[in-house]
């Protein structure tokens, strides 16, 4: 591969993210995982009403705030200072997680180490290397009514990460709906239904995606 | 009945002893019971279990009680930013029962209003529900997670009347709101007191009958993790 295609082919972050936003739609309440899926709140449309839910406890999350406007008290779920919105509203940890499992918040979108062709995901540990924690990602993945999941296509080392079966610990069994990754989309109906590819990032042919998906999909 | 007490040291007068299990409110270091924390600190009270999202960063929050190794068990749900955590994880020195945020959210809650246990979707088919109970409802895979009944709730709030009843400020409220009803004994401390009346009934978040001591922990140096911000135009 020559620094052009580094450069022309398959989508950046940002490119990711704003694919991911195409997915948006008036009125949706959505919770936006840590990494590429945070970038999606700058590529909401125009004129389109999207109220970010953050788990920690916050319905309308506005902006970054100005330096002046910095408050301890006022965090995202990535514990980065943010700002409030006049719709916005404040509630407990049990009354955010009720909204999540109950079904309310209509999308989420997250990053993952793994994705199985069952629709698994594996986004939380690493055994023996990292132990953070789970988070609010289980309830998230178990509650939302449509789940995409945003990531590289292939590991740094090269290996693809949209596999047959999650080897990692799982975060949750056959909960995903989309796959977006910097080379193409993949998208099921229902959770019965294999994965499809459906769109492919500029520059890149379904082959070199075959080439670097072991998971099975329809084309 | 007398509730306000003059420090966090006199409000845990009696209410501390080796093994006991403690609900901790915060979110990182958004809303943690700071003066609590550091009163527990130096009592030397050991092997506690602790029920906290976070476990604070390196010596600050619950970190503190890390460094000290007061503690035995923490249940979070994400543990990260903190290096001594992870070396006495890694060497064996303290247990961790990884539990998803809305399920310890949940297991507070529940615990507090009696509920023993309750069936979630959350964690079925992972690490989270090997050795529990699973049961089909409607046709979808549900486990069972028990409620947390802590011996003592520490939490922080922004205000509070002299009876206890309580208001929590913007995302400080997090952790704080489950935690305070699930322990036997809930000692808050607030940034002010006021006095009987001057808070709107209507408003109020946290009830009187859960607040059993309260003390003014003011003035606050609130730790930010990540100051993120934005620029000003030019006008």
């Amino acid at each position: 591969m020559t620094t052009h295609d580094l450069l022309t082919k398959g989508w950046t972050r940002d490119q990711m993210a704003a694919r991911a936003a195409k997915e948006l739609r008036d009125g949706y309440y959505v919770n936006l995982g840590i990494g590429i899926p945070t970038l999606v709140a700058n590529n909401i449309p125009e004129g389109m009403e999207v109220t970010l839910q953050s788990e920690n406890g916050m319905l309308g999350i506005g902006p970054f705030p100005y330096e002046d406007e910095v408050d301890p008290d006022l965090i995202n779920a990535g514990k980065q200072t943010i700002s409030e919105l006049p719709s916005s509203s404040y509630f407990d940890s049990a009354a955010s997680f009720a909204m999540i499992r109950g079904g309310h918040i209509d999308l989420t979108v997250l990053g993952a180490m793994e994705v199985s062709e069952k629709g698994d995901i594996a986004n939380w540990m690493i055994p023996g290397k990292m132990i953070k924690g789970m988070g609010g990602a289980m309830d998230l993945v178990a509650g939302v009514k449509k789940i995409i999941v945003v990531m590289e296509h292939v590991s740094k080392n090269g290996d693809p990460k949209f596999i047959p079966e999650c080897t990692l610990p799982l975060t949750g069994k056959n909960v995903v709906d989309m796959i977006i990754t910097d080379l193409a989309v993949f998208q099921r109906p229902d959770h019965d239904s294999p994965f499809k590819l459906i769109e492919l990032a500029p520059g890149v042919t379904a082959e070199e995606v075959r080439e670097k998906t072991t998971a099975h999909y329809v084309e | 009945m007398k509730k306000i007490y003059s420090s966090a040291e006199e409000a845990l007068d009696g209410l501390l002893f080796d093994g006991m299990t403690l609900a901790a409110g915060g979110f990182g270091l958004c809303g943690i019971p700071e003066r609590l924390i550091d009163a527990i600190q130096a009592s030397g009270v050991k092997d506690i279990t602790i029920a906290s999202n976070n476990a604070g960063i390196d010596n600050e929050g619950l970190g503190k009680l890390l460094r000290t190794k007061q503690v035995k068990k923490m249940i979070s749900s994400y543990v990260g930013e903190n290096k001594e955590f992870e070396r006495q994880f890694l060497a064996g020195e303290l247990e961790v029962e990884f539990t998803p945020q809305g399920t310890l959210a949940e297991r507070l809650r529940a615990g507090g209003a009696g509920i023993a246990g309750f069936y979630t979707k959350t964690g079925v088919g992972t690490v989270v529900a090997e050795g529990k109970e699973t049961k089909e409802f409607d046709g979808e895979t549900y486990v069972l997670e028990r409620g947390i009944r802590a011996d003592l709730s520490i939490i922080k709030g922004w205000k509070a009347d002299e009876s206890g009843n309580l208001i929590f400020r913007k995302t400080a409220r997090n952790f704080n709101q489950p935690a305070a009803t699930s322990g036997k004994v809930c000692i808050a401390e607030v940034e002010e007191i006021v006095p009987v009346g001057s808070l709107d009934p209507d408003c109020i978040h946290l009830p009187s009958i859960y607040v059993k001591r309260l003390i003014l922990g003011a003035p606050y140096d609130k730790k930010i993790e990540f100051k993120t911000i934005r620029q000003r135009e030019a006008a």
